[in-house]
């Protein structure tokens, strides 16, 4: 039976999966980590994926248009991080505490509103796959690599996009001076204010994309609390990802070949129980979280209000 | 110079700056009181002051982190407002905090280049910025590698990164916030140097300080500061670092206590041969063997970094002996745990009051008995006994001379001198046989400085062994009956008071052994 995984079909098939269900991981952990990179811990992600998946879903299904349901999904998840922003930075709330928060209201919230306006679970049509041209007849590389919808390669866009603003922009060197020492930053005319807010609606923003990655590119359905802990896992992949774009590459990539590769497994009806197959990516995000956090520094002033002191 | 307008980095100069009658109020305090205070291009202004004279608001003032209740400053004789740090900035002013305002993951240039628009738009410009760093690194001969990241530099070094971000930023008057607190002496010196020549290019210099000999020989005026209002200005040829102690706290100064004549008694505390690790994982401590006797004071003199921390430690029972063994009184201590210390009457003021004298969070009395909370009268049978606490406080407070609100007062609301009363009333109401006292002084201003050191000629005169480690010669030299010198982990020597000249204790400092020895 375990012979089965190892043909060629199924291993491109596991392949192109593994590299779909990133996609959603790949814009929550890169938000998160513009978030984390300026000093800001936001444990609401998944609250902002429910509420950015609800809104893309809703808007794509009464206007029919994918895009303005994009747009939803960016707009809600902005307003989420302003909140954010506002009860961190202004306010100097606990950081692990208000995110707690925010995913409680993202998940009551999108239900209700679900309940209220659908009541039932309904499909649309997502982004279809796009074939490169070329690229994508390439055998094996071209299902596994160029045979995606739109969302998923702008996810892997994303990372040397982020890894250009945070080391090659004035923007990226204060973000991280923030998250580093934002005494520093602020003796020298920066906004840690400023700068924390942009980075918190940023990684809102996003959180609400990789939410409409899910149900209206992925998975094609609104479901309550169908990201069932992904934000939080997002929010490992940041620390997985020693809080660089190509470490949380690496990471979201590893969880989700490995979470692809127990789908198949179930697929093929494989004899290893479900609940163990199912287990397999959390596990391995714990131990390798274990092995790699003890090595790399976080940003200093993570988790910490920034006060101007007397 | 050609144009003597200019500074040598292409700043025009500031000929004057001035504040007039700035008063700053925060909750209960008058931080400030109607200062006058004024520096001109081609001088160093010192500001003198206790801490928590207003020397720092002052500055923080004239940089623009505070907006002052009341007065004005003027630039070359006309009114500006400076409402933020970026606007004193484009004045011309800088500073140097003596907490320095560095990234230490960045590198010097990318340091330099924050929160400044970049010739590339929303792109970093790393290598003109670099460029321009050694242009300005060049003209006061400092050496700086525009590539190295802040957290692989010296303390030394790091200042000097702040000097050229201040000046890569136009500054034509920095204000140095006690900039020689960090350094070795060594620093100390060259760090003057850069200074003098500064001032001869035309920049003007405030020089924040509580270390008079500094003051008296940097300085070409000074302006002593307490409790928030302004002393006098004067000439620093003038006065005399007695004047100016006495301006700084009220009243006359002691500078040398008088510590009378003692008769030493029986060994107290022995290290027999002892090493040990140290956190780099080099060797901390090499076959160090001395002894101190009851009522007396045995100084360690050393550049700091060279093996004081781990003496300190290893004494002390918080870092493992290697080899070799201490005595205390004659028993074989060697590797027993703080507690077993304690019980053996050995008392520690740590160097790092802050962090390892007590904790932050717990009210003064609870910082009062935490060495021996777990005894009668503060305890029984696992009870404290809040009463029997509660008295022993008070009279602790008032012997002690502690200024605190009450005393649930958190301990880090106290200032730097009352934390280091509360700890030294804690290590020795106890009557200990024997006190290791860690740089017990840095950081205190005059009076507290002085009061702690009388409470140590107390102690030896009461009969305990002092261990006085200290990096400042002075204090050395006023309190120890003999001095060892501390180089790389090893004992240099061990100097008598009469034998242990400045000069002499500099060399051994340095590591050379002058010829002719004299045994203790």
């Amino acid at each position: 039976m375990i012979s089965e995984l190892f043909t060629v079909t199924v291993l491109i098939g596991i392949l192109a999966s593994g590299i779909r269900l990133a996609t959603p991981y790949l814009y929550a952990s890169i938000g998160e980590m513009f978030g984390q990179r300026s000093g800001v811990l936001n444990l609401g992600v998944e609250g902002q994926m429910l509420l950015g998946a609800f809104a893309a879903f809703y808007v794509a299904l009464t206007t029919g248009n994918l895009w303005l349901g994009i747009l939803a999904a960016m707009i809600v998840g902005a307003l989420m991080g302003l909140m954010m922003a506002f009860v961190t930075v202004n306010l100097h709330a606990q950081q692990g505490i208000s995110g707690i928060g925010f995913y409680l209201f993202g998940l009551g919230m999108s239900d209700l509103l679900f309940q209220k306006l659908m009541g039932t679970v309904e499909t649309v049509k997502g982004f279809p796959p796009i074939k490169v041209p070329l690229l994508s007849n390439i055998p094996g590389i071209g299902e596994i690599f160029f045979s995606q919808n739109l969302l998923v390669y702008g996810a892997y866009l994303l990372v040397p996009a982020a890894w250009f603003v945070l080391n090659k922009t004035t923007l990226g060197l204060k973000i991280r001076s923030v998250g580093e020492n934002p005494d520093a930053a602020d003796s020298l005319g920066v906004s840690v204010a400023r700068v924390r807010y942009f980075t918190i609606i940023l990684g809102g923003t996003l959180s609400g994309v990789a939410g409409a990655s899910l149900s209206i590119a992925l998975l094609n359905v609104f479901q309550q609390n169908m990201t069932s802990g992904l934000g939080f896992i997002a929010v490992a992949l940041v620390y997985f990802g020693g809080w660089r774009p190509w470490g949380v590459l690496g990471g979201a990539l590893l969880f989700s070949m490995v979470n692809s590769l127990q789908l198949w497994i179930q697929v093929l009806g494989i004899p290893i129980p479900s609940e163990i197959a199912v287990m397999m990516p959390y596990v391995l995000t714990i131990l390798v979280l274990v092995i790699t956090v003890s090595r790399v520094r976080a940003p200093s002033a993570l988790t910490k209000p920034f006060e101007r002191e007397d | 110079m050609t144009d003597s307008n200019k500074l040598p980095s292409g700043q025009t100069r500031i000929d004057s700056i001035e504040m007039r009658g700035i008063s700053k109020r925060f909750p209960g305090v008058l931080a400030s009181d109607h200062v006058d205070f004024d520096v001109k291009s081609g001088e160093v202004h010192a500001l003198l002051g206790e801490n928590g004279a207003g020397k720092s608001t002052l500055m923080k003032i004239l940089y623009g982190m505070y907006h002052p209740d009341e007065g004005q400053i003027l630039l070359n004789g006309k009114p500006i407002t400076i409402t933020s740090p970026t606007d004193a900035i484009n004045y011309g002013i800088g500073m140097i905090h003596q907490h320095f305002m560095l990234v230490p993951s960045l590198t010097v240039a990318e340091n330099v280049a924050l929160g400044l628009p970049s010739s590339r738009g929303p792109l970093t410009d790393l290598d003109r910025v670099s460029k321009r760093i050694l242009e300005l690194a060049s003209i006061y001969g400092l050496k700086i590698d525009p590539d190295a990241y802040v957290w692989q530099l010296s303390v030394g070094q790091q200042q000097r990164v702040e000097i050229i971000k201040a000046l890569y930023r136009g500054a034509a008057l920095l204000i140095l916030d006690e900039p020689t607190a960090v350094l070795t002496p060594q620093e100390v010196d060259e760090f003057f140097v850069i200074m003098h020549q500064m001032v001869k290019d035309g920049y003007a210099l405030i020089f924040i300080s509580h270390k008079l000999h500094e003051v008296v020989e940097i300085s070409n005026r000074v302006t002593v500061l307490r409790n928030g209002k302004k002393i006098g200005t004067r000439p620093t040829s003038e006065t005399t670092k007695q004047d100016l102690a006495n301006w700084m706290v009220g009243r006359d100064v002691d500078f040398v206590p008088d510590r009378g004549n003692i008769q030493r008694g029986e060994v107290r505390l022995k290290l027999d041969q002892v090493s040990c690790g140290s956190d780099r994982g080099t060797p901390g401590l090499r076959e160090v063997s001395l002894e101190i006797h009851s009522g007396e004071i045995l100084g360690v003199a050393g550049v700091s970094g060279n093996g004081q921390r781990e003496l300190a430690d290893t004494i002390a029972g918080l870092r493992k002996v290697s080899s070799g063994h201490i005595f205390l009184e004659d028993k074989d201590v060697t590797n027993f745990a703080p507690g077993e210390l304690t019980e053996r009457m050995l008392s520690y003021i740590p160097e790092e009051r802050m962090r390892d004298g007590m904790i932050k969070d717990f009210t003064v009395a609870e910082n009062m008995i935490l060495r021996e909370h777990h005894k009668m009268p503060f305890s029984s049978s696992g009870f404290l006994k809040l009463k029997d606490i509660s008295i022993h406080t008070d009279k602790l407070i008032s012997q002690f001379h502690v200024k605190t609100p009450s005393q649930e007062t958190l301990a880090k609301n106290l200032s730097g001198g009352n934390i280091q009363k509360i700890v030294l009333a804690r290590e020795i109401s106890r009557n200990p046989r024997a006190i290791i006292a860690a740089q017990p002084t840095r950081g205190l201003d005059i009076g507290a400085t002085e009061y702690v050191r009388e409470q140590l000629l107390g102690q030896r005169k009461r009969g305990a062994a002092v261990m006085l480690i200290s990096e400042d010669l002075d204090e050395i030299l006023a309190l120890s009956d003999r001095v060892a010198v501390i180089y790389e982990g090893k004992v240099m020597d061990i100097l008598s008071r009469q034998n242990a000249t400045r000069e002499r204790l500099g060399l051994l400092m340095a590591g050379v052994h002058p010829e002719e020895r004299t045994p203790a």
